[in-house]
């Protein structure tokens, strides 16, 4: 079991952040309490992107290959997004 | 061809098939990130228009199932991880016992995404002609709830499917399924990465 202590330090983090998100319910709804829990998400993602998933261990090709998907979901937020988002501020 | 120089080229060889194979999986994984991703963005259009009712939708959400799944999740990726590494370490038994929590914890996960679906359907609050609470926005969020929980938990049973064949790969006879393990492993994680971001998006809006 101690060669999996680093994995159970991840585990720690991973759920600490999930209590840090479940927590924010206890403080009145605000609207940066969404942008708050997506940040959230995103560091329980590079977490787990980097520990489980190894990308820490396997650099290069396999970090741009992991990197791509995101690459392109941002590219089909931002183009339709950019339309949505501003409707109706352009007059 | 000498022996050394033989067994030098096959362990190259199996490198080579190991990063071949981790390449490909990434590529469907960003397959994977833009199949849900379209409906990430169709959230975030609707979120934007109707923002009220996505925050009583929210209300309408059971916080403490959905806080505990997140969690059972987080606990089942750490039961792949472990896994991976006793395959990699050549340890076959405890490979079987981290599959064994992983699917257990798999299971439990879709036993408490049952749960609320049945809730939701008691209440009538699934879009359709039986629909109980406000027409319109509401119903949207109903309809993208249950489109993004049902699409992931489709994964999930997909994932169950490929962690029960590993248990099979594993049991005796054949060498331990290295890759085979990894590869599942890392869509597993997959899995869990897309309800990271459903349960701020569904359970924690307008609380």
């Amino acid at each position: 079991m101690k060669a999996s202590r680093d994995l159970l330090l991840v585990l720690a983090a991973l759920l600490a952040l999930l209590a840090l998100s479940a927590a924010s319910t206890l403080l009145p709804p605000a609207p940066w309490k969404t942008a708050a829990g997506l940040a959230i998400a995103m560091m329980k993602l590079a977490v787990i992107a980097l520990y489980f998933m190894r990308l820490r261990e396997h650099r290069g090709l396999t970090r741009v290959f992991a990197a791509a998907g995101l690459f392109w979901l941002g590219l089909l937020a931002v183009l339709v997004l950019s339309d949505y988002l501003t409707r109706g501020r352009l007059h | 061809m000498t022996s050394s120089s033989a067994s030098a080229t096959s362990s190259a060889r199996e490198a080579e098939q190991s990063v071949t194979n981790r390449l490909g999986l990434w590529v469907f994984l960003a397959t994977e990130v833009l199949f849900f991703g379209g409906m990430f963005v169709a959230y975030v259009i609707y979120r934007h228009t109707y923002p009220e009712a996505f925050r009583a939708g929210a209300r309408l959400m059971e916080f403490g199932l959905g806080t505990t799944n997140t969690a059972v999740l987080l606990v089942s990726s750490f039961f792949m991880a472990l896994g991976d590494r006793a395959a990699r370490a050549g340890d076959r038994r405890q490979l079987r016992r981290c599959l064994l929590c992983v699917a257990t914890l798999g299971v439990v996960f879709l036993g408490i995404k049952a749960v609320e679906y049945h809730s939701k359907f008691a209440d009538h609050l699934v879009p359709g002609p039986d629909f109980s609470g406000t027409r319109g926005p509401l119903e949207i969020f109903m309809t993208l709830y249950f489109a993004m929980t049902g699409l992931h938990a489709l994964h999930m049973l997909f994932g169950l499917g490929a962690i029960s064949w590993l248990l099979w790969r594993n049991a005796g006879g054949r060498p331990v399924p290295v890759e085979p393990v990894a590869m599942v492993g890392l869509y597993w994680h997959f899995v869990d990465c897309v309800w990271i971001f459903l349960y701020p998006l569904f359970y924690l809006p307008g609380r």
